[in-house]
C-alpha cells in the first residue's frame, strides 16, 4: 500500500516512538511533583520546550503543550480574543480556515465579537488589499492559516504580518499545522506572533500539539484546573508527548521548501494536464506536498475507491469533512464549478514516499482516466 | 542572513590605561570559556575592539545569543563581508539593512576607507550606497544625527565590511579582572543577585552553601547548584562549596538560648566561610544582606555577626529595596530558581522570636559555654566542592 494521505496524518518516525516509550518508562513522574523524579520529568519537559522555542526562533517567547492542533487553535482564537478584549472586539480570519478556527470564531460571535471573513481567489489565496481594508483600530486578532489543509493554498504570511503590524495592534496567529516541515515558518521577523503546530502531521504522535507565541503575547486560559503550563493549559502535562513533539520538530524542520515534494508534485501535474477536464485546485499557489484534483460529474469517493483498489491511499478533501455529504467550505470558497464540486480528491506526500510511488500514482491515475473513457488532450 | 564575524566593543575597560592588556586578555578568555562548545569560533582581539569569527552559522547564532551576558562588552555588531567593489557593497547593504525592522526607522551611511586605492571617495560612496538602500527601503528616513540604523561600511584591502545592527552588551568589567571573592549563597532571592553584581564589577567568585541533611533535601542542594550554574553563565566558572552544617546546628539548638541562636548561627557560618575563603585564596566575602530586611540584617545584628572576622565583607545590596532586588533576579534568571519551595538550613531551626538588636557581649557570653571550634574545623574539612557548569553527560540528548 502506497500511503499518499499525509495531510490527514503521517506514519510516526521510529525514533520518535522510541523516545515516547522510553520517556514513559524512565521519566513517568508528574512534572509538577516536588520530589526528585518529578523534578527530572520537569527538567526534561522544559528541555523539550526550549528545543521547540529555539527551532521557532523565540528564545524568550512561550510554548504551550496541548492535545493537538484543534485545541491549540481554540486556545489561540478564543484565548487571545478574551485576553485583548479591552482593546476592541474586532477579529479577522479567512473563509477557508480549519473548522477548529471557524467554529471558535462562530462561538466568539455569540459572545459579542465581530468577525470578518476574508474571501479567497480561485487559487485559494486572500488579498492583502482586502486585509488592509478590514483592519481597524479595534481589531485585536487576525488568524490566517499558512497552508490550507484541503487544497494546499499558501497564504502570504510575511506580507500579512507586515500589514497587520503596520496598521493595527492586533495579534497575528497562524495555523501552521499543514506547513511546518514543508515550508519555513518561524516566529521571527516577518513571521506571525503565534503559531499552531500538530505533532502527527510531522511524523509525530496524535494527541499532541503546541501553541507557540512571541514574548509578551499571552492568551486567556480556556480550560480550568491545576494551572499547569503557566496557568494556560490545566491538566497533567504528558512529558513523553512533549519530548516526542520536540523531536519530531527537530527532525522535520526545514529552512526552505521541501524540494523533493515539489518535484513530485510538478511531475505528477504534467501527467494530469495531459487529460482534458481534470482540474488542479490551487495549481500555482499550493504547498509542495499537497495536490488537490477535481473530476467532473463523479464523486471523489469513486476515485478514492479506485485508487484504493490499486494500492494507493488518497482521500477526498480533508479527513475531517470527508465523511460529510455537504460540499466543503473551501471548495465553495474558491468557486469550483458545480459539476466538479463533488469530485475532489487530495494527494499528499510525506517522508516515507519515493520517486517510485509517484510513478505508481501516475500509472493508476492513467488507468482511472481510461476507465472513465477520457482521452488525452 | 549569513554573518562573517562579530565586532565586539569594549566597555569601561577601554578607559583603563595600563591594565588594558590584562583586561582584554581576561575578556577574551571569558568569551572563549562561555563559547567553549562552539567549535568553529575564533576570537581575534585588537586594541580597541575584538573580532569573533565563526565558520558555522549555527555557532554564530548561538554566539549572538550568549554575548549579551558576558561582562566587559559594551556592545557588538554582526559584520557581513563582501568583495570591495561598488556593486557587491550595494547588494550586501540591502541584505544587511533587510535583516532587521525598517518601518519608521531613521538611517545614515558611514564610510571608512582604509584602502585609499578604492576608486570612489567617501562622499560619492555615501551617495551611491545610501541612494541604493533608499530606493529599496523607501520607508527609511535619512537622519545625520543619532540615526536608528547606522550602516557602517569599512573598505579594507581584503574586502568590504558592513555592519548595521548594534546589540547591547552587559557592560561592567570582565569577570576576574578585579580579584576573587567568596559568595555566601543561601538559595534565596538576594544572594545570587549580590554575586551577579560583584561579577559585573569584575570579581570572580567561589560560592559557599550550608546544608543540613537530613533536614534539608537533595533538592535544596540541587537548587543552589542551579543558582551557581546560572551565575557561571556570566563569564566565568563558579566553584561551589557545600558545608555539612547539621551537627553545628544541633549543637546551637541545644546549647544557645533561642533568641540569640540565629545570631550565633550566622557567626559560625561567617567563620566557616572565612576559613574556606582563606584556603581558596579569595580576598573578600560577599553577602546578599539588605539592611532591615530580616532580624539578622539590622545594623545591630550585622555588627554582632561581623565581629568574628576582619575580612572585608561586601554587601552590594545593603541599600537596595526588595523590589529592586527581585527585578534584577528576574532579569538574570535566578528568580524562578530561588522561589522553588525547598527548606534551607536557615528556615528549619528558625526561632519564633529572634532578637533584632542582639548585643555582642551577650552573644559571646552565651557561646562561651560550648566549644564550636572542632566542629567548625571539621565542617570546613568535610566540605563538598563542585565546579559549575557541571560537565556531565546529557541524559536527555538521545531522547530529544
Amino acid at each position: 500500500m502506497i500511503y499518499l494521505d499525509n495531510s490527514a496524518t503521517t506514519l510516526p518516525d521510529d525514533s520518535v516512538l522510541a523516545s515516547f516509550t522510553e520517556v514513559n518508562r524512565r521519566f513517568f513522574a508528574n512534572p509538577a511533583s516536588l520530589h526528585l523524579a518529578g523534578k527530572e520529568a520537569e527538567l526534561l519537559l522544559e528541555r523539550s520546550r526550549e528545543q521547540i522555542k529555539s527551532i521557532l526562533g523565540v528564545s524568550e517567547g512561550e510554548v504551550i503543550f496541548t492535545s493537538g492542533g484543534t485545541e491549540a487553535n481554540n486556545l489561540a482564537v478564543i484565548g487571545f480574543a478574551h485576553a485583548y478584549r479591552s482593546r476592541g472586539n474586532h477579529i479577522i480570519t479567512t473563509s477557508i480556515e480549519h473548522p477548529s478556527v471557524l467554529r471558535s470564531m462562530e462561538y466568539l460571535e455569540t459572545q459579542g465579537f465581530e468577525v470578518d471573513y476574508l474571501q479567497v481567489n480561485a487559487q485559494g489565496v486572500i488579498s492583502i488589499e482586502e486585509l488592509k481594508s478590514k483592519l481597524r483600530q479595534e481589531t485585536i486578532l487576525v488568524s490566517i492559516m499558512h497552508v490550507n489543509n484541503e487544497i494546499g493554498a499558501i497564504q502570504p504570511i510575511a506580507e500579512c504580518a507586515r500589514m497587520i503590524k503596520g496598521q493595527s495592534r492586533a495579534v497575528f496567529h497562524s495555523d501552521a499545522v499543514q506547513s511546518f516541515g514543508k515550508l519555513p515558518i518561524m516566529l521571527t521577523g516577518d513571521g506571525p506572533d503565534a503559531l499552531t503546530i500538530s505533532a502527527h502531521k510531522i511524523h509525530g504522535l496524535k494527541g499532541s500539539g503546541i501553541l507557540a507565541m512571541r514574548k509578551g503575547i499571552i492568551p486567556q486560559a480556556i480550560n480550568f484546573g491545576g494551572g499547569q503550563e503557566k496557568e494556560l493549559r490545566s491538566g497533567t502535562v504528558s512529558v513523553a508527548d512533549a519530548v516526542a513533539m520536540a523531536k519530531a520538530m527537530r527532525l522535520h524542520v526545514v529552512n526552505q521548501e521541501r524540494e523533493n515534494f515539489r518535484a513530485w508534485r510538478n511531475r505528477f501535474m504534467t501527467v494530469v494536464e495531459q487529460y482534458e477536464d481534470v482540474r488542479i485546485l490551487a495549481r500555482d499557489s499550493a504547498a509542495p506536498h499537497i495536490l488537490s484534483l477535481a473530476f467532473p460529474k463523479i464523486k471523489g469517493e469513486v476515485a478514492v475507491n479506485y485508487f484504493q483498489e490499486n494500492g494507493i491511499t488518497v482521500s477526498t478533501s480533508s479527513a475531517c469533512s470527508s465523511k460529510s455529504v455537504k460540499t466543503s467550505h473551501v471548495i465553495e470558497a474558491i468557486g469550483v464549478p458545480e459539476k466538479y464540486k463533488n469530485g475532489v480528491i487530495r494527494i499528499s506526500f510525506g517522508q516515507n514516499n519515493s520517486e517510485q510511488h509517484v510513478s505508481e500514482l501516475e500509472r493508476v491515475f492513467k488507468g482511472f482516466m481510461e476507465l472513465l473513457g477520457r482521452g488525452k488532450q | 542572513m549569513e554573518w562573517n564575524e562579530l565586532l565586539i566593543r569594549y566597555g569601561e575597560l577601554s578607559l583603563k590605561g595600563r591594565n588594558r592588556n590584562t583586561f582584554v586578555r581576561k575578556l577574551r578568555n571569558n568569551i572563549k570559556e562561555a563559547l567553549r562548545d562552539l567549535k568553529t569560533v575564533v576570537i581575534k582581539p585588537e586594541r580597541d575592539r575584538m573580532f569573533l569569527i565563526a565558520e558555522d552559522q549555527q555557532d554564530m547564532k548561538e554566539a549572538i545569543a550568549r554575548l549579551p551576558y558576558i561582562f566587559g562588552i559594551q556592545s557588538f555588531s554582526p559584520v557581513a563581508k563582501c568583495e570591495a567593489s561598488l556593486d557587491a557593497i550595494k547588494e550586501k547593504a540591502l541584505e544587511v539593512i533587510g535583516a532587521d525592522e525598517t518601518e519608521g526607522k531613521t538611517f545614515k551611511v558611514e564610510i571608512r576607507r582604509t584602502d585609499k586605492s578604492f576608486p570612489l571617495v567617501t562622499g560619492e560612496l555615501q551617495q551611491e550606497i545610501g541612494g541604493h538602500v533608499l530606493r529599496h527601503f523607501p520607508e527609511l528616513i535619512v537622519k545625520m544625527k543619532k540615526p536608528d540604523i547606522l550602516l557602517h561600511v569599512e573598505i579594507r584591502e581584503e574586502g568590504a565590511f558592513l555592519t548595521a545592527k548594534v546589540y547591547e552588551g552587559a557592560g561592567g568589567m570582565p569577570v576576574g579582572s578585579n580579584g576573587h571573592s567568596m559568595l555566601m549563597l543561601s538559595g534565596g532571592i538576594d544572594s545570587p543577585v549580590a554575586g551577579y553584581l560583584m561579577m559585573k564589577r569584575g570579581v570572580s567568585i567561589d560560592a559557599i552553601h550550608f546544608a543540613s541533611p537530613p533536614f534539608t533535601s537533595e533538592l535544596a542542594k540541587k537548587k543552589v547548584m542551579d543558582l551557581a550554574e546560572k551565575l557561571s553563565t556570566f563569564g566565568a566558572a563558579v566553584r561551589l562549596h557545600i558545608i555539612p552544617f547539621t551537627e553545628i546546628q544541633q549543637m546551637i539548638v541545644t546549647q544557645v538560648p533561642d533568641n540569640v541562636s540565629m545570631t550565633t548561627t550566622r557567626r559560625l557560618m561567617l567563620q566557616i566561610a572565612d576559613k574556606v575563603r582563606q584556603e581558596e585564596g579569595a580576598l573578600a566575602i560577599v553577602t546578599g544582606e539588605s539592611l532591615g530586611q530580616v532580624a539578622s540584617q539590622t545594623l545591630e545584628s550585622l555588627t554582632a555577626i561581623n565581629a568574628v572576622t576582619e575580612t572585608p565583607i561586601l554587601r552590594p545590596l545593603i541599600a537596595a529595596d526588595k523590589l529592586e532586588i527581585i527585578q534584577i533576579a528576574q532579569k538574570i534568571g535566578t528568580y524562578d530558581i530561588s522561589i522553588q519551595p525547598y527548606e534551607d538550613c536557615c528556615t528549619i531551626f528558625s526561632p519564633s522570636n529572634p532578637k533584632t538588636k542582639p548585643r555582642l557581649e551577650k552573644v559571646v557570653y552565651y557561646e562561651s559555654f560550648s566549644d564550636f571550634a572542632p566542629l567548625v574545623e571539621e565542617a570546613v574539612k568535610n566540605r563538598e566542592t563542585v565546579q559549575l557548569p557541571l560537565q556531565q553527560e546529557d541524559a536527555f540528548e538521545d531522547l530529544l
